[in-house]
């Protein structure tokens, strides 16, 4: 098997692992109670805070732990327009759906939600986010990269307007945290989401960091949990499992990245001298191990599937909207052509992945385009 | 002396170890050569990881007697009360503002209600009786044509008082369309649950209380009843509840619901003799009461006020003795219990209580040892507070 999907999820690193253990074994206190069995979880939890938050330069106060990315992005959305009651949300064109999700319940809430437009290259066109700010806007949400083409926004310039607007800014980091560097601070956020579990930690992990000064309605009321922000027994092992992930992807970021972009520049290049290939968002700045790209005359499912059978692991786009058979809303957002969307192919590698990987994966797309009658006259 | 000393947990009501055999089936999923892929994913990893999961839910339908597509998987039972409360409330509030509960509620209902409070739901808090009973009769006379929802516990996290719900869900039909919530976070495991039998419309679980991992609960949500989501964005679990499922917790969950239900009566047995051995010792120091119906409690499950001592002075000499004196939860504050004082106590027995809840680990050297230990301490500090 080779699994080229690693921003639908990622294998559990072995540290992960490791740390993860202890909690489903004589670590097992309930981190509320006042107990020593009770005081040691809670210790335990304190250090996997402060892991989490130095991979994004911040005080372990602020980071809220969620059951992962998307119920960050949710306390984040919904959590600031609930306190502010009324007003204008921003929220960029590419966003995954865990932040148009939140959003469009708000617009039936009675917001206003306006979305921000991406040039052909994915990224947010110079003036688009100050042309839309006014003193009635209370939320901007921007992810820093998107989780389809990899793009990235500059997410401190974005923020420096909605600052000086006076509105709230969330950035979904979860599919950059670990590709890149990343500090909360220099982003110039408020409000920041991290997933574990596309960074080598366990799935039902997240965080929502904080800047300490935004008010937030807990989306999960009872217990008092989290500074009463969001509520319920943590989840011991999956947080400790979210700690070790985060050091190390903080330690071996760099590391990590010139291996994916090896890899990822290796396949483009060779795609890249075929006929009818196309490459989205490659003149933009992008996480270093995404590749979106579309081979005309094919279908991305037909692809995807076709790969599949090889034992080859790839995604039409987003994990989450696998079943749809929809054009992706990212490309669309960027001009694409809803016939030529629909021939998205995603390939995102990992830290387990080698170049004998990309020729397995060149090998089999040129056996696919082969096999098909309107491939081969592209191909 | 000091050779006897040792540490004792009877607070498995705030928490369990997992099984050893949970914790297998969790780990085939948390690694490199296991089936880490998205459930979400429609390539061959992503369709296996989504395998382990709609077995995990076959697994819980099962147990629950009801059908697959009804389960829908959390964090844990707080994030599952507050979806069926807020969820129910607000998709449900076209036909009334008005939500019916008890004042013991576990503290993810109490606070998910007031928080509905705040967006003009009216709430009318059920006061149980002595014994920590809710009446069908109480309940119906709560009851209004705006009723949208009904949430109670099924046992007590404190007392494990259990109630009748089978009388309440009637009690709720007869009167109107009101939906009714049962929280079974800490019944489930302990007590049988047909939840078709039972007739609910919703009811919440939580993995950590019968030997799953933290960080997993699921509701059940009855055909035909619309919740209002709590988290929007991917359409997971049929656009109730959005976010990647994490397949190793839910895979755990299954696992270790099915665990419970298949030794839960022989284990049950034998957590109520080990209880009964603990009651028996602990009242011998005289002065002890015991908290909620002396007969209709979980098998596990024992809280006793104690007269003439100081709550935190008693709990600190038993240190060594991993209990609790109320909700783990609740721990932070130190206010007297709030179910206690629902049931009558004054601030001095419902200060000076203490749980202790037995499981699977639970023996009757534990239970000397802790009878010991108590006899010392409380003859001890009622010692000193007569000196004073």
């Amino acid at each position: 098997m080779i699994y080229l999907d690693h921003n639908a999820t990622t294998p559990l690193a072995p540290e992960a692992r490791a740390a993860m253990l202890p909690a489903l074994d004589a670590l097992f206190g309930n981190p509320s109670s006042v107990h020593e069995g009770g005081r040691l979880a809670r210790n335990a939890l304190d250090d996997a805070r402060r892991q989490v938050a130095a991979l994004v330069n911040v005080h372990a106060r602020q980071v809220i732990f969620t059951s992962g990315g998307t119920e960050a992005n949710n306390l984040a959305l919904k959590g600031v327009a609930q306190r502010k009651g009324k007003g204008r949300i921003l929220v960029s064109s590419i966003e995954h759906s865990a932040v148009l999700g939140p959003a469009r319940d708000l617009a039936a809430a009675g917001f206003t939600v306006e979305e921000i437009p991406v040039n052909p290259k994915g990224r947010i066109l110079p003036g688009a986010v100050e042309a839309r700010l006014g003193p009635d806007v209370i939320l901007v949400s921007v992810m820093l990269a998107n989780n389809e083409t990899g793009v990235l926004q500059d997410i401190a310039e974005v923020s420096r307007h909605v600052r000086e607007a006076g509105a709230v800014m969330h950035t979904d980091a979860a599919q950059a945290a670990g590709k890149v560097a990343l500090d909360f601070k220099a982003t110039g956020a408020h409000l920041m989401t991290l997933s574990a579990h596309k960074l080598y930690g366990p799935k039902g992990a997240g965080a929502l960091i904080t800047d300490g000064a935004i008010d937030l309605v807990a989306q999960i009321s009872g217990g008092g949990q989290e500074a009463d922000r969001r509520c319920g027994t943590e989840n011991l092992a999956g947080i400790l499992g979210f700690g070790a992930a985060a050091m190390l992807a903080g330690a071996s970021q760099p590391a990590r990245a010139a291996h994916a972009r090896a890899l990822r520049d290796r396949l483009e290049e060779s795609l890249a001298i075929r006929p009818g290939i196309t490459i989205f968002g490659r003149e933009a700045e992008r996480l270093p191990n995404t590749c979106l790209f579309a081979v005309a005359g094919m279908d991305g499912e037909t692809v995807q599937m076709g790969l599949d059978r090889q034992g080859i692991a790839v995604s039409t786009g987003s994990a989450c909207h696998s079943k749809s058979t929809e054009p992706s809303h990212v490309l669309l957002a960027m001009g694409v052509d809803p016939l030529q969307a629909r021939g998205a192919v995603r390939v995102s590698f990992g830290a387990g992945n080698t170049q004998a990987d990309v020729d397995a994966l060149l090998a089999a797309l040129d056996g696919l385009s082969r096999s098909l009658p309107m491939g081969a006259a592209a191909w | 002396m000091v050779s006897d000393f040792r540490t004792v947990y009877m607070d498995y009501a705030a928490t369990t170890p997992v099984d050893p055999r949970v914790v297998e089936t969790m780990l085939a999923y948390l690694g490199p050569e296991g089936l880490f892929a998205n459930p979400s994913s429609s390539h061959a990893q992503g369709r296996a990881a989504r395998e382990a999961v709609e077995t995990a839910r076959a697994e819980i339908a099962t147990v629950l007697n009801v059908a697959p597509e009804t389960v829908v998987f959390t964090s844990g039972a707080t994030e599952a009360d507050n979806l069926a409360i807020k969820g129910a409330a607000r998709a449900r509030v076209k036909r009334g503002r008005h939500i019916v509960t008890e004042k013991t509620a576990h503290k993810a209902v109490l606070d998910a209600c007031k928080a509905l409070e705040r967006e003009g739901f009216e709430i009318t808090w059920l006061v149980p009786d002595r014994d920590g009973l809710i009446s069908a009769d109480a309940l119906a006379g709560a009851l209004r044509d705006d009723t949208v929802l009904v949430s109670l516990l099924h046992a007590n996290n404190e007392t494990g008082v259990v109630q009748d719900v089978a009388s309440l869900v009637r009690a709720v039909r007869e009167a109107g369309d009101a939906l009714f919530h049962l929280d079974a976070a800490q019944s489930a495991g302990k007590l049988a649950i047909d939840l078709a039998a039972l007739d609910v419309d919703l009811a919440a679980f939580s993995a950590h209380k019968f030997y799953g991992p933290k960080g997993a609960g699921l509701l059940y949500v009855k055909k035909g009843v619309r919740l209002e989501p709590l988290q929007h964005g991917g359409g997971h679990e049929r656009g109730l509840r959005a976010g990647t499922l994490a397949t190793h917790q839910i895979a755990g969950l299954g696992h270790a619901l099915a665990l419970a239900a298949a030794g839960r009566e022989p284990e049950m047995a034998r957590l109520a003799a080990l209880r009964e051995r603990l009651w028996q010792g602990l009242s011998a120091a005289g002065d002890v009461f015991l908290n909620g119906h002396p007969t209709l409690r979980l098998p596990n499950i024992l809280n006793v006020s104690v007269a003439g001592v100081d709550g935190e002075a008693l709990q600190l000499a038993l240190r060594d003795i991993a209990c609790s004196a109320g909700a783990a939860c609740n721990a932070a504050n130190r206010e007297p219990s709030y179910v206690l004082r629902a049931l009558g106590r004054d601030d001095a027995l419902a200060g000076a209580s203490l749980r202790f809840s037995l499981g699977r680990w639970s023996s009757e050297e534990d239970v000397d040892y802790v009878v010991r230990r108590f006899e010392r301490e409380v003859a001890r500090l009622r010692e000193l507070a007569g000196a004073a």
